[in-house]
């Protein structure tokens, strides 16, 4: 099978599979989900049937219809906090590398740290002052996590900013803004794609596992961690409730991660090349 | 010795798995103790040829036709594990950089000795006794002790030879050798290819010497092939190659390497002004400030360039000449001296200059791969100097890139390519319009010509010549090649240690009297005889050479060496023999004794 001009093996095909269905759940949400969001339709915690196919969660709420407007509400947030750490990480870090000496020492050491300490007690620090509503998760995390995104862009700017074509761009005059975004964000193009896969993963389990200590995102929205939180105590009585959004939330996470397999190995050599020995 | 063949590869073919067809055809057939020089140009498949030797094919190609009979026994159709075990004990091979071959966490003698106790030749006690007297034998300094270091603790033309000496490590019957001069300089050039050679004639080893330069293989080959795009064009023995080319092609490679040993230009008689002045200028790398812990890279350089002419910089790497483009570009800011353009000083530093100078004065790279966006079009690469400098609009910029790009020689469809379309030829033509997009007056050429193959590097020097009659463009040619430097400059600068030792019309550097290393470097460019080496060994006292014998190169193999390879058993006795002729040649007693100990100790290990 073929995408995008590249042979995609079947790894790729399946985690490409499973990203358009949750992307079609999240999208066509309200329209699959058969009660409302917060509707109790039953007990707590009552078996799978006809009218409920995974069962309630603990308070009766119909647990399907939460799976379907959580994926709404995880993929969206998980999307937006990763294009923001992206747009916050490689805009600094490509700076870093292209601006100089005395820059790049003061942002480098300013994101050293926030990296010295556990990005989940930042978080939970920030959170904590700021109060619980989704921009402030979004902010959060979006921020936090662009150090990590830092670290790529500027080593990547380091390795292209050496290059002659840099160098050409630099001696015709041309400003910092045309060099970052002419020169090195093209050819950077690619691992930094692969790397928007990855993140955006982190990004969602860092979500789901601020829910479970409840200070994701805010009460009574749907969303996989705070689910799996929510009915966690099911388990000892040997409920299944709390699996089926940790299964969601697994679904997705080796999804994404196959088709950023598949990113990664385009680059690297042409498919199926070994040497012959 | 049933069958006098090594190696014989028959009817091979190497594809990549696209399906491209890199080797077509090729038969190689070298006997015991011969050496063949394969010649071609990068793409030509010699390298592919080598590997395909040892039944190896780089990722991304397979050997899909063909035999490879190493030694009477048909590679392709045994198993890896004989394979395996085949290469480095039968068949050595040594790559282009050396630099890039060594593992740099393990000492030298940890791999050199790898081969030996992995294959089982010799345990690693007498792995270490033997690469110990390779390492005597390759002349490299303090042999006992050379092989606890590092290999970024020894210098290149070291590493080179230490290769070397982890190739004969298991004494194969043939060795291939991919470029193994081609990343030294000049100088240090002739001292691995004297040692290389000797070391071959000693041990008897047929060898595969893969090369682009013509005149390096006619000191070292007994038989020339000429390969392009994969297939044989002429194979011959050395000297009809080198005297009587029977094809066009090779001809044309011969000419192009003879006109480099002739002068071409001299100085204009018009005294014009210089255009670029360059007074004591003193630079390194660090700051002025913390001059007094950097060290100075290059140090009072004063030079002139006037209108219309071509200013050579020449010297080794390390000598300060790429830094000079540097300095004189801003890139690197200089530390004390003086840069006028047109009669006003320079600024230092690349971010002071006003735009009209950057626009004055413009730079092609050495590697046209890396000094163009992957990214970007032609149009856009080429576009934006216009844009930038003059300001124009959509249309003019258009119309002036297809103007550029016939005036470089590609032909106008070339504007919507990217960079990775283009050969490496065409992309220095790129870089040098997108030079010409800013109508500069002056264009500094850091080796715009020691990527690219001969044929298109003249091809390439051509042009330069061109555009500098028409447009009157003075250029400063940095380059390592001496030969380049006949072809294309008025005038001369030679650069050691950061210091221009030497300046003048390029007439009067290339006649005597010469400075004593401008001379030793004139010396050191090899030239397209096959007694070149030979004679300049002898001028330099014969210090290079191992068995001051080998200078008497036969043009057939030797009968010692056929023997040496044809059976282990018999090297003891070579080795003897040798030491006859050594004797016969009046080297002395001590020299005997020597050889002597050393058949002994082989005699222990052979007994071991």
């Amino acid at each position: 099978m073929t995408i995008f001009g590249h042979k995609a093996p079947l790894t790729a095909v399946v985690g490409l599979a499973i990203i358009l269905l949750n992307l079609l759940v999240a999208l066509a949400g309200p329209y699959l989900a058969p009660y409302g969001e917060t509707q109790v339709v039953g007990g707590g915690w009552d078996p799978a049937s006809a009218a409920a196919w995974f069962g309630t969660d603990q308070i009766g709420r119909d647990m399907f219809t939460r799976l379907v407007y959580g994926a709404r509400m995880t993929i969206g947030i998980a999307f937006v906090t990763t294009i923001l750490s992206f747009a916050i990480g490689i805009t600094l870090g490509l700076v870093a590398a292209v601006a100089g000496r005395w820059v790049d020492a003061l942002i480098s050491r300013a994101v050293d740290v926030v990296l010295s300490i556990p990005l989940l007690i930042w978080a939970l620090m920030i959170l904590n002052v700021l109060g619980q509503s989704l921009f402030s998760l979004v902010f959060t995390i979006g921020c936090l996590d662009s150090t990590r995104v830092f670290r790529l862009a500027r080593a990547l700017g380091l390795n292209l900013v050496s290059l002659d074509f840099v160098e050409v761009a630099r001696m015709r005059g041309e400003g910092l803004w045309w060099v970052i975004s002419r020169e090195i964000l093209p050819n950077a193009a690619a691992p930094l794609m692969s790397e928007f896969g990855l993140r955006f993963c982190f990004n969602f389990l860092f979500i789901a596992a601020l829910s479970f200590l409840g200070l994701g995102v805010p009460l009574p929205y749907a969303d996989w961690g705070g689910m799996v939180k929510d009915n966690v105590g099911g388990i000892s009585f040997g409920l299944p409730a709390a699996l089926y959004p940790a299964a969601a939330i697994a679904l997705l996470t080796v999804g994404i991660n196959l088709v950023v397999d598949w990113f990664l190995s385009i680059d690297a050599r042409p498919s199926g090349a070994q040497a012959e020995m | 010795m049933a069958d006098d063949r090594i190696l014989c590869l028959e009817k091979l073919r190497v594809e990549t798995i696209a399906g491209r067809v890199l080797v077509d055809d090729v038969d190689v057939e070298l006997k015991r103790g011969e050496i063949l020089g394969l010649i071609g140009e990068s793409g030509a498949g010699k390298s592919t040829i080598g590997l395909a030797s040892m039944a190896y094919a780089r990722a991304g190609m397979r050997i899909t036709g063909g035999t490879i009979t190493l030694a009477g026994t048909e590679l392709r159709a045994s198993t890896a594990l004989y394979r395996r075990h085949t290469r480095g004990k039968s068949i050595a091979y040594i790559a282009q950089s050396a630099a890039a071959s060594f593992n740099p966490g393990m000492t030298l003698m940890d791999q050199v000795c790898e081969a030996p106790v992995v294959h089982g030749v010799m345990g690693r006690a007498e792995a270490e006794v033997y690469a110990k007297k390779l390492f005597r034998t390759l002349q490299l300094p303090n042999p006992d002790t050379i092989g606890d270091r590092y290999p970024h603790q020894v210098s290149g033309g070291q590493l080179q030879r230490v290769m070397a000496a982890m190739a004969m490590s298991c004494r194969p019957d043939v060795i291939v050798l991919d470029e193994p001069t081609t990343a030294l300089d000049v100088t240090t050039q002739i001292e691995v290819l004297a040692l290389l050679r000797d070391l071959i004639a000693e041990f008897g080893t047929a060898g595969l010497y893969i090369t682009h330069d013509l005149a390096v293989v006619a000191q070292i080959a007994h038989r020339i092939m000429v390969l392009r795009h994969g297939k044989t064009i002429e194979c011959g023995d050395t000297v009809q190659i080198l005297e009587h080319p029977r094809t066009d092609y090779c001809r044309a490679l011969v000419n192009e390497r003879r006109d480099a040993e002739h002068l071409t230009l001299s100085v204009p008689d018009r005294a014009a002004p210089p255009i670029l002045r360059v007074r004591d200028v003193t630079a390194g790398y660090g700051t002025a400030a913390a001059a007094r812990n950097a060290v100075a890279v290059v140090k009072n350089a004063s030079f002139d360039l006037a209108k219309g002419e071509t200013l050579a910089i020449v010297g080794e790497s390390g000598s300060g000449k790429s830094t000079m483009a540097r300095i004189v570009t801003g890139l690197l800011p200089r530390w004390s001296g003086d840069i006028e353009l047109a009669g006003k000083s320079l600024p230092p530093a690349l971010g002071r200059r006003p735009n009209d100078i950057l626009r004055r004065l413009q730079m092609v790279h050495q590697m046209p791969d890396t000094a163009l966006n992957p990214r970007q079009t032609l149009a856009q690469i080429i576009g934006r100097p216009v844009a930038l400098f003059f300001g124009r609009g959509r249309a003019e910029v258009r119309a002036r890139v297809l103007e550029l790009l016939r005036l470089v020689g590609l032909p106008e469809e070339f504007a919507d390519r990217k960079p990775g379309q283009l050969s490496g030829g065409q992309k220095q033509r790129v870089c040098i319009a997108r030079a010409l997009a800013a109508e500069p007056e002056v264009i500094i050429c850091d080796e715009p010509t020691s990527a690219l193959d001969p044929l298109v590097a003249e091809e390439v020097l051509k042009l330069l010549k061109g555009l500098q009659d028409r447009l009157g463009l003075a250029y400063v040619f940095i380059t390592h090649d001496l030969g380049t430097v006949r072809r294309i400059a008025h005038r001369t600068a030679v650069m050691l240690k950061g210091e221009i030792i030497a300046q003048g019309p390029t007439e009067q550097i290339f006649s005597p009297p010469y400075h004593p290393y401008t001379e030793k470097l004139i010396l050191s460019v090899p030239e397209m005889h096959t007694t070149w080496l030979d004679e300049i060994l002898q001028k330099r006292g014969g210090a290079a050479g191992l068995v001051a014998g080998a200078a008497e190169r036969p043009a057939e193999v030797t009968p010692a060496a056929r023997a040496a390879a044809a059976d282990a058993g018999a090297v003891a006795e070579t080795e003897r023999m040798a030491a006859r002729e050594v004797l016969g040649e009046g080297r002395g007693a001590a020299g005997l004794e020597a050889l002597q100990t050393e058949v002994r100790n082989l005699k222990g290990m052979m007994e071991i």
